[in-house]
């Protein structure tokens, strides 16, 4: 099997690898990398488990092949939190009661990242939209999309946040 | 209810937010599939194409050529150690891996293991295996016929595919009351195959330390100790003995039943980290966990009821039969076959009631786990809700006044059903009014009338159910003969902090926060002081474990009997450093104070330390107890439903445009958990009632085994659920509290349902199975001429 030097921006940080062709971008993250946040619910792109943003861009990284990286830049769910203080969107998720399980949670969080960082005021409908690719079982979504509003809110009062 | 603790205290009543978010929200949970052992090897299964077929041969040559394959175990590695079965909960047998045949597609038939997950799945690729194919039965009533072909042909003299046969209730009484009635409706339901499909599939990391003769295994289960005892059982004559098996559940990526089982995945991982001595992981895909884990339902009704003509409910008729596939491995502890099916009375006051089910064996995978409720609670009350509206139409009565009409009145609890279940309490006239108040129940009925003048297709559906939760009674339960208990273990430090073990397992519950609640209630210590842990075999007391909405009603009652216990001493403690006599004390969130003189008191804190340093002669030291609580009954939980949606005459789609869940769960520890509780157990509801389904063809191939056709609700399907509660306090349980995870789940489909055919009921429509597809719903509306 064909071995691929890759350098991926991985949160900020430059990362190195060796990987082969077919590896994908989720088992870079979690088997060679550690970074365990980032998790697989499926094999066919429809749960959003594995939401990671490449180049700002939400994308499914059991699809997406860990070569196809290469360049470029990766944002997981361990990028959130910036100098030990929570993204809104983080603390969002914590006061509205938007996780149970905390299994589609990493996914969840990095799509209503992304949502927010194109349209700072999200309609309840436009989450609805954002967050369809992205299963949950446990929360019925309700609370999620409080929990998106909310780091809405909490971005608007303070833009630094952001 | 006003919370009696402050907020610094958080007990019972406070929406606490959750002690386990801050490592959830950071990417810092810690799932099965995140553990990596050093030297630890990877684990991938070979299934069978085939529903039925005999296994001719298998050849590994090919993959153990492949560098980093270790090692390919089939059922014939297994039969040497006498492995190749193993027991279910029901007293049935179920292959870990097959010798002579396979019986379902997805069947487990080969297991390689690699140094790499990838190089392991190029194993299941290389190995070859011939088969046979037999006659395929998918149809339960086809597999009862006569001449069908004999699937369990394992089993000595088995000439049929007959399971097992219950009845309960009074057959002649019943048969009588039909005779007389002035009002009998009937009604064939079936629930089909459905899947909880929880995020985080099914796994493990099976570590045998070949020097210790310690096996280790990290697995998502929701029962950890019962896995220990079974394995110990099992795997006894191999040298496994219990004090050298560790069970270890981590964090859970949701569960809903479908973690109870033991996979044969899991079984196969420990025989090759025992057969190889390096830790195995074994992880599922989903199509794998689709295809091959325990299914719930598959359920065939035909459910009777009689009436007066004033609407007065004389008796309920049900038959059943149910398709557990080839093995009976359902996830049921009650000592009767069927479940909880004969809670199928529900919320009405039906005097007389007959019961009588079957099962039989398929060519399917072992089906019949649960699907967030108690065994066979779903099933009952789909029925029991939809017979009520078909009488409701054959009335044209309006379904609520029928049901008020039916009610157990509130001042009748504890109540006797007919099937013999003793009602804890409830109040069921009242949720079903707030429910109507909340939605507006009379504005929509008039809406409707002018929608339907219109030619719109607009329903209301109600839904007024009881459940039954939280196994249970020793009389009415038990696992591998194990009474249904769960436990507590609270110490209490020196410095007045706490760490609570328990015998149950959060699922994404809560329970980490919830158990806290419910210490800081009793012992007036902070709920963020107290440290719960469960899912540890070597450190949590024994217990047997979540599902069945059993944690409150079982290990949480068992929390608050251990803190009161803790209590009992800390009363010793303090009335000796008070000097006074213990009944000169009286107790106030978190001090004890001499009765008359309140500025005399001392602390929890200041008794645990004294516990430790200064505690009274004669008693030993330390802070510490422990309960193991046997419930006196389950609880019974109710709720009132009501749900609203719009039909699109030109493709057949259901919206749910409201639902109003007006839920009674007794006292509650932490409100806004027992929303979240309440939307996901909702939403559990909506998705059989209208997308989820796996089904079979005649030769097996199942249809639904990916999230490509298997459908999770979105959140655009997903109706912004409304709630409200009741509290009606359970009588015999410590807190007053019932268990409420599952309500939702049982009580949603009815009420959908119930609404689509109450659009459609003017055209002439009873019933439709569910999931009610847009395809199902638009050939209705076709073949009544209205479709657009």
């Amino acid at each position: 099997m064909a071995q691929h030097q890759i350098q991926v921006k991985i949160n900020g940080t430059d990362q190195k690898a060796e990987v082969e062709s077919r590896l994908l971008l989720v088992h870079l993250l979690r088997e060679k990398l550690s970074m365990t946040g980032t998790h697989i619910g499926c094999d066919t792109t429809h749960c959003g488990a594995c939401t990671v943003l490449l180049d700002g861009v939400p994308v499914k990284s059991c699809t997406v092949l860990a070569v196809q990286a290469d360049g470029r830049e990766v944002m997981t769910v361990e990028g959130l939190e910036q100098g030990g203080r929570l993204h809104p969107i983080q603390e969002g998720f914590r006061q509205e009661h938007g996780l149970q399980c905390g299994y589609c949670t990493p996914g969840m969080l990095m799509t209503g990242y992304a949502l927010l960082q194109k349209n700072a005021d999200p309609s309840e409908a436009e989450i609805r939209e954002a967050i369809s690719g992205n299963l949950c079982r446990c929360t019925g979504y309700v609370n999620i999309i409080k929990s998106i509003r909310h780091a809405a809110k909490a971005v608007a009062a303070e833009p630094a946040a952001k | 209810m006003e919370p009696k603790t402050s907020a610094a205290v958080c007990g019972m009543g406070h929406s606490m937010k959750r002690k386990e978010d801050p490592r959830f929200i950071r990417g810092q949970g810690r799932y099965v599939d995140d553990i990596k052992l050093p030297g630890m090897v990877h684990m991938d299964i070979v299934r069978s194409p085939f529903a039925h077929a005999k296994i001719k041969a298998i050849h590994t040559e090919k993959a153990l050529a492949i560098p980093g394959v270790l090692a390919v175990i089939t059922g014939e590695t297994l039969k040497g150690f006498n492995l190749h079965w193993m027991p279910t909960l029901m007293s049935d047998t179920q292959m870990v891996l097959p010798v002579e045949k396979v019986m379902y597609q997805a069947q487990e038939v080969a297991a390689v293991i690699a140094t790499d997950r990838y190089i392991a799945a190029d194993g299941v690729e290389a190995v070859e295996v011939e088969y046979e194919p037999l006659p395929v039965v998918v149809d339960p009533y086809k597999a009862l016929e006569p001449g069908a072909p004999v699937l369990r042909d394992d089993k000595e003299g088995k000439t049929d595919n007959h399971i097992w046969h219950w009845e309960t209730g009074d057959r002649a009484a019943t048969d009588r009351a039909f005779a007389e009635a002035e009002v009998t409706v009937k009604q064939d339901l079936y629930i089909p195959r459905i899947h909880v499909a929880s995020i985080e599939t099914c796994g493990c990391v099976a570590d045998f330390d070949r020097v210790m003769g310690k096996l280790t295994v990290y697995m998502t289960t929701q029962a950890p100790h019962a896995i220990r005892t079974v394995f110990a059982l099992v795997a006894g004559h191999v040298g496994l003995s219990e004090e050298k098996i560790r069970i270890v559940s981590p964090d859970l990526g949701g569960g809903f039943g479908g973690k109870v089982p033991v996979y044969p995945g899991y079984v196969i991982a420990v025989a090759a980290s025992v057969v190889l001595g390096k830790p195995v992981k074994w992880v599922e895909d989903r199509m794998e966990n689709l295809q091959a884990d325990s299914f719930a339902r598959d359920y065939h009704m035909t459910a009777e009821l009689a009436a007066k003509r004033d609407g007065t409910m004389t008796a309920l008729r049900i038959k059943t039969l149910a398709d557990h596939g080839y093995t009976d491995a359902a996830a049921n502890p009650s000592k009767y076959p069927a479940g909880l099916f004969s809670i199928c009375t529900g919320s009405y006051d039906i005097k007389t009631a007959f019961t009588e089910m079957d099962a039989a064996y398929t060519n399917k995978p072992p089906g019949g786990v649960a699907y967030r409720c108690s065994f066979r609670v779903t099933e009952a009350v789909h029925a029991i809700e939809r017979v009520t509206d078909v009488l409701a139409q054959e009335l044209k009565m309006d379904p609520a006044e029928l049901r008020f009409k039916n009610f157990i009145p509130a001042d009748r609890f504890p109540y006797k059903s007919a099937l013999g279940w003793e009602y804890d309490s409830g109040n069921y006239p009242a949720a079903l009014r707030k429910a109507m108040e909340r939605i507006g129940y009379d504005e929509l009925r008039k809406e409707q009338a002018e929608k339907r003048a219109r030619g719109e297709l607009m329903g209301i559906g109600i839904c007024s159910f009881t459940e039954i939760v939280g196994a249970g009674p020793s009389k009415d339960f038990d696992i591998l003969g194990i009474k249904m208990f769960d436990s507590a273990e609270i110490r209490i430090h020196p410095t007045g902090k706490a760490i609570a073990r328990f015998g149950t397992k959060s699922q994404g519950q809560g329970h980490e926060t919830t158990y806290a609640q419910i210490v800081a209630e009793e012992l007036g210590i902070p709920a963020e002081h107290v440290q719960v842990e469960e899912g540890d075999t070597d450190t949590a007391p024994y217990g047997l474990g979540t599902y069945a909405s059993r944690s409150t009603p079982t290990a949480g009652a068992a929390g608050a009997v251990a803190a009161r216990k803790i209590r009992e001493k800390a009363k010793k403690i303090a009335a000796y450093l008070l000097e006074v006599s213990e009944d000169d004390l009286e107790w106030e969130v978190g001090k004890f104070f001499v009765k008359g003189a309140p500025q005399k008191a001392k602390t929890i804190q200041e008794i645990a330390f004294a516990a430790y340093t200064n505690h009274p002669p004669g008693m030993e030291a330390g802070l510490e107890a422990v309960d193991y609580y046997d419930p006196p009954n389950l609880t019974f939980p109710f709720g009132s439903y009501i749900c609203v949606v719009d039909i699109d005459r030109g493709t057949g789609a259901v919206k749910v445009r409201r639902f109003m869940a007006v839920d009674d769960c007794g006292n509650i520890i932490n409100p806004m958990i027992v929303d979240g509780q309440i939307h996901g157990g909702l939403s559990m509801g909506l998705a059989p009632a209208l997308f989820e389904e796996i089904s079979y063809d005649e030769n097996g191939n199942i249809s639904g085994g990916s999230f490509m056709d298997y459908l999770v609700p979105t959140a655009m399907e997903t109706p912004n659920w409304e709630t409200d509660k009741t509290i009606t306090p359970c009588p015999h349980h410590p807190l007053g509290a019932k268990g409420v995870g599952e309500s939702a789940t049982v009580g949603a489909p009815p009420a959908i349902v119930n609404a689509v055919v109450d659009a459609l009921a003017h055209l002439g429509v009873r019933h439709i199975d569910i999931p009610m597809t847009p395809e199902r719903v638009w050939n209705i509306l076709k073949e009544k001429g209205v479709a657009e």
